[in-house]
């Protein structure tokens, strides 16, 4: 290890305390408002710490009394739920025995490069159609029709990362496994399909925080309670003549709070996929 | 097992797939491509066919124009921000000092965090009479009353770089150190003693490590800015005064507020067509670090 100065020492622990700041300071924000009372949040000059704590707002948003600001909340939470499910295990379903294909066979491995163009694709170049085809099929404001669009995101996705995945399990344990005497799905269910579960778990997760964090098509699709996701209902909320900026502060903190602790707790499967360019940005 | 018996039965194995990306990805893009030689309506008429009409109105209208110059400036100082100020954490990162390994979890959290909820978490702190960087700026004494940030036509495009600079940036960061990381220590060590300064070790040492992950994040990240909407939507739609409209909010004003699919669709192709050249781009990037490598 090389030698520091002190003065290089002290410089590079005040760099690293800017940096802790100003990543932590808008997420620690985002709490605060949702834990202080609204006198707080407008007073002037502004109090960065609330007199008491709050909490309120979150029972407020996750209770289900009718026609309440809880209602929609939850009623949103629910169809994320439910679209980004559907849509990660068809995905999962499609992707996995295609990423296998792809990956034990060179001949189609130029496939690939079409996923990750479709991958590539602006969504606007399909949301005309996409939204002529809902509306004919009776699928607009409808989770399954959302939920069906969003395999146009996650299809390509998981491919492409379950892909690499098969990649790294030499296929010399398959050959040996034939020549044993195995036939294909033997081989298949009982080698391949277990080594590659961490990778298949880690594409399902992302898929699904990749579902959960869209907005576009579900903007574009949904209108009301049926079917909006939470992306689509805190718009609404920032958007809206909402006057009290903890309630949006708070509805802001329980959509982030799975994609953050998945953050957190997976870091090492993140970075190994951001390295790969595996992961969307 | 011959090879062209796998790769019927890799085509098999493929088959689920290849229906779905045809019949949601494929088909829709050919009548994206259908529907902009038509003067069709979102709903209600079919429309009939108007040739290049769309096409030429849209490249000849100030609309796009201005449009397309705004989408360039965001594009290019977002990312040109997200890159430099992601080198030089990693370039800190890669220092010993005490909490390093919190630090560097942490920087995961601005990736992590919803587009939508971190357009309206900067919202808040932009907003006009009861935003946090007003009073911050106020309580500093560096401004003299509250400003409308996002109101202003002057720095709605700056505010709006700012939000998407801090979710961005560590995403890049995590990419570069990850590449430090593959420098080898005796390289650096050697590079001292024959005298190298600071500057020179991190362009001739340290740099060439860093340049391949570098440009497939540069890339990636210009597509992904050149694609932008939600967090404009959510934090300005696009105003004052049109000063923050990039092509996608563009296309959903046309297509889907004034419901004109025909022009709607030429222009959601003149902007699949740009990202088309940035993807082809990234094509070529990834298959020269493939050969390198």
């Amino acid at each position: 290890m090389e030698r520091r100065s002190l003065t290089a020492t002290i410089l590079v622990h005040l760099a690293a305390l800017v940096l802790l700041v100003v990543i932590l300071a808008p997420v620690v924000w985002l709490f605060v408002m949702s834990i202080s009372s609204t006198p707080d949040l407008i007073a002037k000059p502004l109090h960065w710490w609330p007199d008491t704590v709050d909490l309120s707002r979150y029972g407020v948003l996750l209770s289900s009394v009718a026609n309440s600001a809880g209602e929609a909340f939850v009623a949103s939470l629910f169809n994320s739920i439910k679209v980004a499910g559907m849509a990660t295990v068809v995905a999962l379903i499609v992707a996995v025995p295609s990423a296998w294909a792809v990956s034990r066979t060179p001949s189609v491995g130029w496939s690939l490069y079409a996923v990750i163009a479709t991958y590539m694709l602006p969504p606007v170049a399909l949301a005309v159609p996409l939204y002529m085809t809902l509306a004919w099929a009776g699928l607009l404001n409808n989770v399954f029709g959302l939920a069906l669009v969003y395999l146009t995101i996650l299809a390509p996705f998981t491919t492409w990362l379950i892909k690499s995945g098969f990649d790294s399990i030499p296929r010399e344990i398959e050959s040996a496994a034939t020549l044993d005497g195995a036939r294909l799905d033997q081989i298949l269910r009982l080698i391949t399909l277990p080594l590659a579960a961490p990778v298949m778990a880690t594409a399902a997760l992302f898929a699904f925080l990749l579902a959960w964090d869209e907005f576009f098509y579900a903007l574009l699709f949904t209108s009301d309670q049926r079917a909006k996701t939470l992306t689509v209902a805190i718009a609404d909320l920032a958007g809206g003549r909402v006057s009290d900026y903890g309630l949006i502060a708070t509805a802001g903190v329980l959509a982030a709070l799975p994609p953050l602790l998945v953050g957190l707790f997976m870091q090492r499967a993140l970075i190994a996929g951001l390295t790969s360019g595996g992961v969307k940005g | 097992m011959t090879s062209n018996w796998l790769t019927t039965r890799a085509w098999f194995l493929m088959l689920p797939l290849l229906i779905v990306m045809i019949a949601i990805i494929g088909w829709p893009l050919v009548d994206t491509v259908r529907l902009s030689f038509t003067d069709a309506r979102l709903v209600g008429t079919e429309g009939s066919f108007v040739g290049f009409d769309n096409y030429v109105k849209i490249l000849s209208g100030t609309n796009f124009q201005r449009t397309l110059v705004t989408t360039f400036w965001f594009a290019v100082l977002s990312v040109a921000l997200e890159m430099v100020i992601g080198v030089l954490a990693a370039l800190l990162l890669n220092q010993q000092f005490y909490g390093r390994s919190v630090l560097r979890a942490l920087m995961i959290l601005p990736w992590a965090l919803p587009t939508v909820v971190n357009a309206t978490l900067w919202r808040l702190i932009y907003n006009p009479e009861y935003g946090a960087l007003n009073a911050m700026l106020m309580q500093f004494g560096m401004i003299e009353g509250y400003r409308s940030w996002l109101g202003e036509p002057g720095t709605a495009l700056a505010s709006l770089i700012i939000a998407d600079c801090w979710k961005n940036f560590p995403l890049v960061a995590l990419i570069a150190l990850a590449a430090l990381q593959a420098v080898p220590r005796d390289i650096t060590a050697a590079s001292m003693v024959d005298g190298a300064g600071a500057w020179s070790r991190f362009r001739f040492v340290i740099m060439p490590y860093l340049a391949g992950p570098l440009m497939v994040a540069l890339v990636l990240r210009t597509i992904e800015a050149f694609k932008v909407f939600d967090i404009i939507w959510v934090m300005t739609r696009g105003g004052p005064a049109n000063s923050t409209r990039t092509l996608s909010i563009l296309v959903y004003q046309e297509a889907f507020s004034f419901q004109r699919a025909g022009s709607g669709a030429s222009l959601a192709l003149i902007v699949t067509l740009l990202v088309t050249v940035l993807a082809v781009a990234y094509a070529a990037l990834i298959r020269k670090s493939a050969g390198a490598s």
